[in-house]
């Protein structure tokens, strides 16, 4: 029909609603930007932002980075992953299913919102280590340290729609990316520095998955005492390639109906009849 | 050509049989109504037109389109208001309404909605503070939204108190006469007898009676009943058939010729000198029917 919309007006439309969403959500707002910074200023207060000798960094300008992929990640796969599953138990999606909405856009309109909030989290991170912790961004690197994010966000994003796509409801949703993300954050060098004393294999596991990939060139871009232009063009590829793996699989095995089973209490029940 | 026509529809979850092969057709313009317990497939027949389930076999043609297909424009053209579902609590009912609405080619203004399901009060309130009530009229108005010439109505009013339920058969009547077609289903009778201009009724996976509310399941050849209560007279100097005298005392008679009948009764009452308290005269309700037909007057 000659008055549909066209599909980048309604993509627009979609991430201003997703951001609507997102914004009065408390919760998830608060985990996704607040929860990061917190770790962030107390990880710099503990450590009193000294010099760490082996990295060549000051605490916070190793964290500042490190924190701002922590929150793009869950900005992007938790977030993405756990209201996906709760607005599935809603009957939302089967209700967005039942319109002329491509599911393409209403996919798109997820994860451009996710690159938003995402953004504005690390802007929030970098800037607050800028101002109060003596943080350095380097003009140099900044071209591949954005463009690092970008394929991060888009990568962790299609994850988390695969794991909507595989878990039954939203709690199995919120519990699936806890127990993948957080374990992956401590052996990837979110949390902690990586250290020459750990075992090979745990160094090994962290590589097969995609959070090193995208924390190690993106904390690269920000440490002083590297001189290239911040391009890791291997693990961009690597991440790449978990993120259009991760399309593929979420494409064939999305559900848009809730599930039969626990998730179905949710939604309200109207089937009694009036005698 | 008719605008649903369904053909030995049949769907099965696993080794449940949900609608075990109906038949029928819904032409333009009409309220169609799908009445049956719980559980006797009228969501599952309704969904599978929506596009929202396969069938298992059977052939199913709406508006020229197969529901199975997911064309856009078919969607641009019906309206869904699913028995279960939910609005983003997050959301505002105008802004729910704004957002679904762009995603028609022709749709409905928000204000105007707004005002036809009675929610102007509302309209900057969130939606997790409306009630259930004023939920599914939000929902009744997003199914609308899109300007649709089929509309789904899965149980629409179910939870409404009863003005509600009037309007929104306004509503529905409205549409109606802008030749927008409506499938309804309900398990309130007299929301199927004030609407549908054709009922049908499903038990267990299958239709058992198709027709006018007033003609559904030969209600109009059934006898009406005159009942009234009548102290100290005997009614053998009435000289009709079928009477009998019921609990309390009551007093009733079925009769083919109801206004003969009554004049017969009133003049024995008045040469009797009685009164004749609480008397009445009904034909066997669309209830009454449905009951029959479904089997669940024997429980
Ligand atoms: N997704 C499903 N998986 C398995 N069985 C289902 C599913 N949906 C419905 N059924 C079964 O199919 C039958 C028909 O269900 P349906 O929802 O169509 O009934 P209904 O007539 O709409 O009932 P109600 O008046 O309670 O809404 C029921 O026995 C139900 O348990
Ligand atoms: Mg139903």
């Amino acid at each position: 029909m000659s008055d549909r919309q066209s599909n980048v007006a309604l993509l627009g439309t979609q991430v201003g609603y997703q951001n609507k969403v997102f914004f009065r959500t408390p919760i998830a707002a608060f985990f996704t930007i607040f929860f990061p910074l917190m770790i962030f200023v107390v990880f710099s207060l503990v450590f009193g932002n000294q010099y760490i000798e082996e990295l060549g960094v000051t605490t916070a300008q190793y964290f500042a980075p490190a924190m701002a992929v922590f929150a793009a990640v869950s900005a992007s796969y938790t977030n993405i992953a756990t209201t996906t599953a709760y607005q599935r138990d809603m009957g939302i999606l089967k209700r967005i299913r039942g319109t002329p909405l491509p599911a393409s856009v209403y996919m798109g309109g997820k994860i451009v919102s996710a690159v938003l909030i995402a953004a504005l989290s690390v802007v929030i991170m970098m800037g607050i280590g800028i101002l109060f912790y003596g943080v350095e961004v380097y003009a140099r690197t900044l071209p591949a340290a954005i463009v690092t994010f970008l394929i991060g966000v888009g990568t962790f994003s299609a994850l988390g729609l695969l794991v909507a796509a595989l878990v039954p409801t939203g709690e199995s949703a919120t519990a699936v990316t806890n127990a993948t993300l957080l374990p992956l954050a401590f052996i990837s060098g979110v949390f902690l520095p990586p250290s020459d004393d750990a075992p090979v294999w745990l160094e090994t596991v962290a590589n097969i998955f995609p959070l090193k990939h995208f924390v190690e060139p993106f904390s690269t871009a920000f440490n002083p005492t590297y001189t290239g232009s911040g391009w890791n063009w291997a693990s961009l590829t690597y991440l790449l390639a978990w993120g259009i793996g991760a399309t593929i699989l979420a494409t064939r095995l999305f559900k848009w109906e809730p599930s039969t089973g626990s998730g179905s209490r949710r939604r309200r029940r109207r089937a009694t009849e009036p005698s | 050509m008719a605008i649903i026509d369904v053909e030995n529809l049949a769907k099965s979850y696993g080794d449940v049989h949900a609608v075990r092969g109906i038949d029928f057709h819904v032409e333009q313009g009409e309220i169609f109504a799908l009445l049956g317990p719980n559980g006797a497939g009228k969501s599952t027949t309704v969904e599978i037109l929506e596009g929202h389930r396969a069938r298992t076999s059977g052939s199913v043609s709406v508006l020229g389109y197969d529901p199975t297909e997911r064309d856009r424009a078919y969607r641009e053209r019906i309206g869904i208001v699913l028995q279960e579902t939910a609005v983003e609590d997050q959301l505002s009912v105008k802004e729910a309404i704004d957002i679904y609405g762009s995603m028609y080619p022709k749709h409905r203004a928000t204000g105007e909605l707004i005002e036809i399901v009675g929610l102007e009060a509302k309209t900057d309130a969130r939606i997790k503070t409306l009630s259930g009530g004023q939920r599914r009229r939000l929902e009744l108005a997003l199914g609308i939204v899109g300007d649709p010439d089929l509309i789904f109505l899965d149980e629409p009013t179910t939870g409404f108190d009863p003005s509600a339920r009037r309007q929104a058969w306004t509503i529905v009547e409205n549409l109606a006469s802008l030749g927008k077609t409506i499938l309804l289903t309900t398990h309130y009778m007299d929301e199927a007898q004030h609407l549908a201009n054709r009922v049908a009724v499903m038990a267990d996976g299958l239709i058992v009676a198709e027709g006018t509310p007033e003609s559904l399941g030969d209600r109009q050849s059934k006898k009406t009943v005159i009942t009234f209560v009548a102290v100290g007279v005997s009614t053998d100097s009435l000289g009709l058939a079928d009477v009998s005298t019921g609990d309390n005392g009551r007093i009733v008679i079925s009769s083919d010729e109801p206004t003969r009948d009554l004049h017969t009764i009133t003049g024995w009452a008045i040469s009797a000198g009685v009164e004749l308290t609480d008397l009445s005269v009904t034909r066997p309700s669309l209830e009454d029917v449905y009951l029959e037909l479904t089997g669940s007057n024997d429980e």
